[in-house]
């Protein structure tokens, strides 16, 4: 049973997310008895070095389509090519935007099944259950598949990368003609930062801010919270692409994954895809006006209440106590 | 040029949400609100006709579920839909994600829509995917969480946040274009909207009338299959402070820290 993950790089770089997912896949083909394929699509900076690096996460061999980077639907065309001419059972991805996409458009290509979030992957009666969490994660469903092939999109972070094979991988090309369709969209911009550049992930202490602040002055607030706790300050995707605060200190799918000592959640509603960038964090502390708001679920003190009035004295009251 | 929204009534975020075990499905029983992210996605729509940059000759509310999925459609169509079209039919329930976006594409084909807009995700079922498989299925180019789009000489210029930044991409029409939460404001319908959205067309269809094959929906077309429903791994409750007297509260707080020497 061979399963194939694709491999998203980027400026000669592979995504960490896709490596982790490169790793898993190798791990369950052994398991399974079957190859571990990754597909990688790109230009000329995709050099067999490059690809055959892919070999140290257990990749057995890489296929490589030439097709324009960053877009979902060229790759559908390279991975269902790779999957009906080398019978590929099941087809994995790490936890990107990319991945996705790219799960989704060989869904229908292939008439396959899908299950998207999954936190993790079993071998179980010769195939893979994928384990699921639905509903704010209040359950997790053991997802199964009918038919071949089996796609396995996971949750951002679900795999971690694991060096486990020889270091080189068998790299082949693959000459695939794309579909009309996937010819339609161009690049035009790709990687744009907006904002300034900050650092979030070695900060021990982080003030978070999302759309609870109400309007962008609200991060003068938690400016001055991090400033006396010794901190730094983040951002939920929301309030990054409404333009309140930089694109780089953005927690979260498609931002940052964190994991400080202090984590503390000013009007966040903690949203699946802002959880993921930050449940790693030792003491989880939110603020909140909504009680019935998911972050309540996991933080580790729960503020029921208006930031407005609370952080302004916290501030103050914290300042005092550190003199 | 002619719009379909993609829409979808989704449980009211105050209802408790379960798994209903003997079916393994969710149990829908209490759903009764428009999917909040498709809100955006009408509001796109009617931001571009209100643009100027391209004719907008209609904007259709397309939505698949059961008989009270009328309630979102009407929704939509107080928000700036023109029309909707409804596809129902018992066949249809248990479909997976495989066979949902099979159906939706059908009756999309029936449309011959230019532009299809639907909202990132769903409030229920979290995923990203639809708008990628119906794109597939109608061999259109596609693009999802995009939180900017501007028409341009028949094209779109698009913006979103992907891995590594923002990317703008150009995509031709027709198209298929999920979008984020940041894309726009959705107004507020007027009380003569509401009123009035009762009476605007909304056409029921059925799995035959949209030539979708009985074998590739439903229960029967779904290629996955829920084999255990689990509760997740027990977490320590955190504590809770309701704010009565914000200065006790943020002594609660000092000390919380202190005691966790994060104030050293």
């Amino acid at each position: 049973m061979s399963i194939l993950t694709y491999a998203l790089h980027y400026e000669g770089e592979f995504n960490k997310n896709s490596l982790g997912a490169v790793s898993e896949g190798a791990r369950l083909a052994k398991e399974l008895g079957g190859e571990a394929g990754v597909v990688v699509v790109g230009g000329d900076d995709l050099t067999d070095k490059l690809c055959a690096t892919l070999g140290k996460y257990g990749a057995n061999k890489v296929y490589r389509g030439k097709a324009p980077e960053g877009l979902a639907q060229p790759v559908v065309d390279v991975m269902a090519k790779v999957i009906s001419d080398n019978g590929f059972k099941y087809a994995l991805f790490g936890g990107g935007l990319l991945g996705f996409e790219i799960g989704a458009g060989l869904t229908a290509r292939l008439g396959a099944g899908v299950t998207m979030e999954v936190t993790a992957v079993k071998a179980q009666d010769g195939g893979l259950v994928a384990e699921r969490p639905i509903l704010q994660d209040s359950a997790i469903v053991d997802v199964g598949y009918v038919g071949e092939p089996g796609i396995i999109i996971g949750r951002l972070n679900a795999f971690d990368m694991a060096e486990a094979g020889d270091g080189t991988a068998e790299v082949v090309d693959v000459d695939v003609q794309l579909e009309d369709h996937s010819t339609k969209a161009t690049m035009v911009q790709r990687g744009e930062q907006r904002g300034a550049d900050v650092n979030i992930e070695d900060a021990d202490i982080l003030v978070a801010g999302g759309r609870g602040l109400g309007k962008p002055e609200g991060f003068e607030m938690c400016e001055q919270l991090a400033d006396a706790l010794g901190g730094v300050v983040a951002a939920t995707r929301a309030v990054v692409d409404a333009g309140w605060y930089p694109y780089a200190a953005q927690i979260g799918q498609t931002g940052k994954t964190v994991a400080p000592k202090l984590y503390l959640a000013a009007g966040i509603s903690g949203a699946i895809q802002h959880k993921v960038g930050m449940q790693s964090s030792e003491n989880i502390v939110a603020i909140n006006k909504d009680q019935n708001a998911p972050i309540f679920e996991f933080s580790d003190l729960g503020v029921v209440g208006d930031l407005n009035k609370i952080v302004p004295k916290l501030t103050e009251a914290i300042k005092a106590k550190k003199g | 040029m002619k719009i379909c929204v993609l829409v979808k009534e989704v449980p009211d975020a105050a209802v408790e949400k379960r798994m209903d075990s003997g079916s393994k499905r969710l149990d829908r029983s209490g759903e009764r609100n428009l999917n909040p992210f498709d809100t955006h996605a009408i509001e796109a729509a009617m931001q571009i006709r209100e643009g100027g940059g391209v004719d907008v000759d209609e904007i259709v509310a397309v939505t698949m579920g059961p008989e009270s999925a009328f309630r979102a459609l009407h929704k939509a169509v107080s928000l700036g839909a023109d029309r909707s079209v409804h596809l129902t039919d018992d066949a249809l329930a248990g479909s997976d994600v495989c066979a949902t976006g099979y159906a939706l594409a059908k009756v999309l084909e029936s449309e011959s829509p230019d532009l299809v807009l639907l909202g990132q995700q769903s409030d229920d079922g979290e995923c990203y995917t639809i708008g990628a498989v119906v794109a597939d299925h109608l061999k259109m180019p596609s693009l999802t969480q995009v939180i900017k789009i501007g028409v341009e000489g028949g094209k779109l210029r698009c913006e979103r946040q992907a891995e590594y930044g923002y990317d703008t991409v150009d995509v031709e029409l027709p198209a298929v274009i999920s979008v984020g939460d940041a894309i726009n404001e959705p107004r507020y319908p007027s009380l003569k909207a509401i009123m009035g959205a009762k009476k605007k067309q909304l056409d029921k269809r059925s799995t035959g009338d949209v030539g979708i094959e009985a074998d590739r929906v439903g229960e029967q077309g779904s290629r996955t299959s829920v084999i255990a429903i689990n509760p997740p791994p027990p977490k320590q409750a955190g504590e809770i402070i309701e704010d009565e007297d914000t200065n006790e509260t943020v002594e609660k707080i000092v000390s919380w820290l202190e005691e966790r020497k994060l104030l050293a």
